[in-house]
């Protein structure tokens, strides 16, 4: 793990990394419902127990605590926990539960504090502070401080901006209480209502600006960085791992080419391949065969495919005689290199498979030998298809497999 | 019949070094170039009969090479030499002005009889750029614009499965009953298609699919 650190070296510490203000997370020790309050709790330093009594007084007050609550809740992850969920401490949800139907009663015996009135006055407060309470605890720290700091220093760089925005608000402020005095002057306090609002859009503007600009250029850089970051993993575990195996390994040629070999073949994949299933399609079925016996005897099968289509159980048959063609070529030919070439075409499909080793005499094969006359011929035929093999001693051996297909 | 000359141009040293020791005597490596700029200037000074190209360098990638020596009327031959694999590069060379494609794990011997090939004004296909254009043009979907330059003839599709299976000219030509010399006309006449054809699907082909 260490080495991977190494490579991935960002050059900005990531803010997750910043060990001192944790992002607001719902902790699974120690909750009560859903674990809100004991995350704000701990983030705020707090003791969880007034952040509780916070929630359920809200609640009794106006239905502010729930609405909070259940916005928080939305919107915090839950921490990642290991190991069975721990019990909650019911006794202590009981107590919670009990303070508020008290208050509860009180309330209505009252009749004061949780009038319809009130709470309706309150509404469009509670939205606005849980919307901002949300805002603020989405932000990860450092953000935080860059939002802060970027409105000072904009307001800093923007003087008269400011001042003429200030100004205006101030007028506005004073021409709405001037206005106030009766219905006929509504229409100047509409006018400086329109100037309030221009001021503060004015203040506000450049600030919000920079804001939307920051957070885009913050996600393009984190999409960089994930991006670097899946590049290094990979790297160190294919090629650096590989390398690792060549250098043990440096004493057999033999090994040192297959490793090479295979790392080359994984890496052109990843490089230049869609991403596909090997299960999927024809050609990628023939590739990972061919990769397969590749490594298991260590000679390398170049793969040319022409056309492709998707892999049904009528195909099973050729591939899996293609693979034993594969097999015998590497185990026996003694041929440097073997050769797949298969196509695909509406009608039918051709697989070759050819070495230039030694060759053989087809009609001194004993009958018992299975590989050819079972794996290749035998199967093919039981399958609709056929197979022909052409060879001779010193002339390598070619193996041409054809599959009709059933057309629907 | 003197030697063949060449000039090896890839922007690896030890890449470079090791072509040289391999092809040996059997060509005269008249020098070698590392990126476009010092390629083209190469070019021009030592008038190679054949280029070996590498498909990524930087400035511009073999491609730009072609363009810019090709461009100017130069009688040049060019060998794409590459261990890419991804079909808009190597279909991109080929329509670029290069007269064949080979991959690098390809032998001194039979490098040095793609050069002598090459120099002879023939074309050199490797069995992945029969594949491939063998891919491109049985995509049939659209109609050909022009039917002599956007389609294969059967003749000329034998030949580059045979090739794609992994044989050598000599043994297509006893394979078809034909002469060596008749494998490398329709070699050649598949490599003008390929340059020519304004088939749009072999440029559409090329960035979709990249197979190998």
């Amino acid at each position: 793990m260490a080495d991977r650190q190494t490579l991935r070296d960002a050059p900005t510490p990531s803010p997750e990394d910043n060990p001192g203000y944790p992002r607001l997370t719902r902790p699974v020790e120690g909750r009560l419902v859903a674990g809100v309050a004991q995350g704000a709790a701990e983030q705020l330093r707090l003791d969880p127990v007034v952040l509780r009594l916070t929630f359920v007084l809200l609640t009794m007050a106006n239905g502010l605590g729930a609405v909070a609550y259940a916005a928080l809740w939305l919107f915090t992850p839950q921490r990642e926990h290991e190991g069975p969920p721990p019990s909650r401490d019911w006794s202590q949800l009981a107590a919670f539960g009990a303070i508020a139907f008290a208050l509860l009663a009180i309330g209505w015996l009252t009749g004061s504090p949780g009038s319809p009135n009130q709470s309706i006055t309150a509404w469009p407060v509670a939205v606005a502070g849980i919307g901002a309470l949300i805002l603020w605890q989405q932000a990860d720290p450092n953000r935080r401080q860059r939002w802060m700091r970027g409105a000072s220093s904009g307001a800093g760089k923007n003087r008269v901006r400011t001042v003429l925005g200030m100004a205006l608000v101030v007028i506005g402020a004073i021409g709405v209480l001037a206005a106030e005095g009766g219905l006929a002057q509504a229409r100047n306090a509409l006018l400086f209502t329109a100037v309030v609002v221009g001021g503060l859009i004015l203040i506000a503007t450049p600030w919000l600006a920079g804001l939307w600009k920051e957070l885009r250029q913050e996600r393009r850089e984190r999409i960089r960085q994930e991006e670097r970051a899946e590049m290094a993993a990979h790297v160190h575990d294919s090629v650096l791992h590989t390398l690792t195996l060549i250098q043990r390994n440096a004493h057999d040629s033999r090994e040192v080419s297959r490793l090479a070999r295979a790392q080359e073949r994984e890496l052109r994949n990843w490089l230049y391949q869609p991403k596909q299933d090997a299960d999927a399609t024809l050609a990628a079925a023939v590739r990972r065969v061919a990769a397969e016996e590749e490594d298991a005897h260590g000679v390398p099968i170049e793969v040319v495919c022409v056309g492709d289509r998707p892999l049904d159980p009528q195909l099973s048959a050729i591939l899996q005689a293609a693979r034993q063609a594969m097999v015998n070529a590497a185990k026996y030919s003694e041929s440097p290199v073997v050769s797949v070439y298969a196509e695909a075409e509406p009608e039918e499909i051709t697989i070759f498979v050819r070495d230039r080793g030694k060759g053989f005499d087809l009609d001194a094969v004993p009958a018992d030998r299975m590989g050819i006359r079972q794996s290749i011929i035998g199967r093919m035929e039981r399958h609709g298809g056929t197979a022909r093999i052409r060879t001779e001693p010193g002339e390598g051996t070619e193996v041409m497999l054809t599959m009709k297909l059933e057309t629907q | 019949m003197s030697l063949v000359k060449v000039l090896i141009v890839d922007d690896h040293r030890l890449f470079r070094a090791g072509v040289r020791a391999e092809l040996g005597n059997a060509v005269e490596v008249v020098g070698e170039a590392e990126d476009v700029e010092s390629a083209v200037a190469e070019i021009a000074r030592l008038q190679p009969d054949v280029v070996l190209l590498d498909v990524h360098m930087p400035g511009g990638g073999g491609q730009e090479v072609l363009r810019r020596v090709l461009g100017s009327g130069a009688q040049v031959r060019f060998l794409a030499l590459s261990v890419s694999d991804a079909a808009d590069d190597v279909i991109g060379v080929i329509r670029g002005g290069a007269r064949g494609y080979v991959t690098k794990t390809i032998s001194g011997r039979e490098l040095a009889d793609a050069i002598r090939r090459v120099a002879e004004g023939d074309a050199v296909f490797s069995p992945r750029l029969a594949g491939f254009v063998l891919d491109a043009f049985a995509s049939t979907e659209a109609p050909p614009i022009d039917p002599e330059l956007d389609s294969l003839t059967q003749r000329e599709r034998e030949v580059l499965r045979l090739i794609a299976r992994g044989y050598a000219y000599k043994e297509i030509a006893r394979e078809l009953f034909i002469s060596v010399k008749t494998v490398e006309t329709h070699v050649s006449s598949v490599l003008r298609k390929l340059q020519l054809s304004n088939r749009h699907e072999l440029s559409r082909w090329a960035n979709a699919r990249r197979l190998v």
